[in-house]
């Protein structure tokens, strides 16, 4: 669904990406983990077009996304959630969400997902009509993940999920993660939190400093000696 | 200073209030979405009022179809600036804009010189707006109650364009969160386009009434009346549209009772306004009703 081949990416004048290649299929949960600065966020962000790769190719269902616009790469069906959650303060819940839907002009179509969306997140029905800026850090972070869906992606990207949440909500996260991907949706995992990450995912890339330097299911790299002893603190 | 005088004066302040409010709206819009002064705003409220004098005298049009017409290409007109001066420089430093800004308002300043002539011409006044009408023995000119009417149904629907449509969501959007709205596949570009054209609106509906209270324009006479609703919004907050209204009509008033009360002073009418907004630079930056805090980043 998702592949990228030898891709260089330079993000403030740091050679931040060192030729990645990676496919995510359609259907699955794929995992990146890697320690803060390895680049996870920043391939993301090359995905979407917000940065552009100095070389290398990026292509989505067949279509290249190279020198595309971010709104059209939306459109075409990849949405992220990004790190830090990023609500918008001054609209209200039910705002956030329709912001989420912008691209889609069926109003129809709009309020099933609203519903879909709020059965996933009852908390966020009680609060429609409260403003972004007033909800809890766990709350905001369903609202990114509600907002995401919103525009009915076929591969959803999230950056850090678990950034910043109590280990109950951490769980909670992850079992909508899983709900959400029953409904396939493909999903694009970018984590610190390595050990839920691995767990959940079919399959798992780890990055360090711009390159991935290991690869395989997320129970092989469970097993793994490395992974163990420097991502998941466990030593033998 | 008896009450009938007061009630003229206070009518008068309204009104030149509002038309402040009116242009002060543009400004703020814009800095709200792209965090720059829009320094060619007052020469868009200038364009505003020459294209309706140019509709009547040559095209001969009724003068409502010569307001919309005019109120219409002005809008085109902030759209084009927008594009040819702002758009290439989104991603340049902020000042960079900025520069483009005063220098696009020298531009259509001069280019109204040469196009229009330097002379003041005498703007024709429709005869329903020059009516005197008697309120309680104080006479006043219909046209300084239309102001005020005019700016309330501006403002009624400019709020129902920025919280009840999708347009108006994206512009509350990017104003808070440019990457993130772009995430949200929202258009950019589109979406300040339309900025432009609302604010250029508000601005060339100003230009019109004011042409009428002044009967006469010139391709200067954007600059005072752009100047002092910059400073209304600063003075009510700049990126907040409320804060462009409340800080209009109190410069406007301001203004008018400053003249009434100290007619001796009246030469530095238009010294009062920088004076205010020096002080309000210094005492609270942000306004009356502007966000506090910290610059984006």
């Amino acid at each position: 669904m998702l592949q990228l081949n030898d891709v260089h990416v330079y993000y403030g004048g740091i050679y931040a990406i060192k030729g990645i290649s990676f496919a995510v299929p359609k259907g699955k949960i794929v995992s990146l983990i890697g320690a803060n600065g390895a680049g996870k966020s920043t391939i993301l962000r090359s995905i979407v077009g917000l940065v552009q790769p100095r070389s290398g190719s990026i292509t989505f269902q067949g279509e290249n996304l190279q020198g595309k616009r971010t709104d059209r790469i939306v459109k075409s069906g990849i949405t992220m959630v990004p790190e830090g959650r990023r609500i918008f303060p001054n609209l209200t819940v039910k705002e956030n969400l329709r912001l989420g839907a912008f691209p889609r002009d069926n109003d129809g179509a709009m309020a099933e997902d609203l519903n879909w969306v709020y059965e996933l997140f009852p908390r966020l029905k009680e609060r429609e009509w409260q403003k972004g800026g007033t909800l809890s850090g766990g709350e905001q972070q369903m609202l990114a993940v509600g907002r995401a869906l919103m525009s009915r992606p076929s591969l959803l990207m999230m950056d850090e999920p678990s950034l910043g949440l109590a280990p109950k909500l951490v769980q909670e996260i992850f079992e909508i993660i899983k709900q959400i991907h029953k409904q396939g949706v493909t999903i694009l995992l970018i984590e610190q939190n390595a050990l839920a990450a691995l767990r959940i995912c079919d399959y798992g890339y780890v990055l360090e400093t711009g390159s991935i330097i290991m690869h395989g299911t997320g129970q092989e790299l469970l097993q793994h000696q490395g992974v163990r002893r420097a991502y998941l603190g466990i030593a033998e | 200073m008896n009450l009938q005088m007061f009630l003229q004066n206070l009518a008068n302040g309204v009104s030149l209030g509002t038309l402040y409010a009116l242009i002060a709206c543009g400004y703020t819009m814009v800095y709200g979405i792209l965090r720059l002064i829009n320094f060619a705003h007052g020469e868009i409220f200038m364009l505003g009022a020459y294209f309706i004098y140019y509709n009547i005298l040559l095209f001969a049009l009724p003068w409502w179809l010569a307001f919309l017409i005019a109120v219409g290409a002005t809008g085109l007109v902030g759209v084009a600036v927008d594009w040819i001066a702002y758009k290439p420089l989104r991603d340049a430093p902020r000042i960079s804009a900025l520069i483009s800004a005063i220098g696009v308002s020298f531009f259509v300043q001069n280019l109204g010189l040469v196009v229009f002539g330097g002379r003041p011409k005498p703007f024709p006044v429709p005869a329903f707006f020059s009516q005197m009408v008697n309120v309680g023995g104080v006479r006043i000119m219909s046209l300084t109650f239309f102001i005020p009417i005019l700016a309330i149904v501006l403002f009624l629907i400019l709020s129902f364009l920025i919280y009840r449509t999708k347009p108006g969501l994206a512009m509350r959007a990017i104003s808070k969160d440019i990457e993130t709205a772009r995430l949200m596949a929202v258009d950019i570009n589109k979406t300040i386009a339309f900025t432009f054209a609302i604010g250029s609106i508000l601005a060339a509906a100003g230009g019109a009434m004011w042409a009428m209270r002044y009967p006469q324009i010139n391709p200067m006479m954007g600059t005072m009346p752009g100047l002092k609703a910059f400073i209304a919004a600063v003075l009510g907050g700049i990126g907040s549209i409320p804060g462009a209204m409340l800080g209009g009509l109190l410069i406007g008033l301001l203004e008018i009772m400053f003249v009434a009360f100290l007619p001796a002073l009246s030469g530095y009418r238009d010294a009062l306004s920088f004076i205010v907004l020096i002080l309000i630079l210094l005492v609270r930056p942000s306004g009356f009703l502007g966000e506090k805090g910290e610059e984006k980043v």
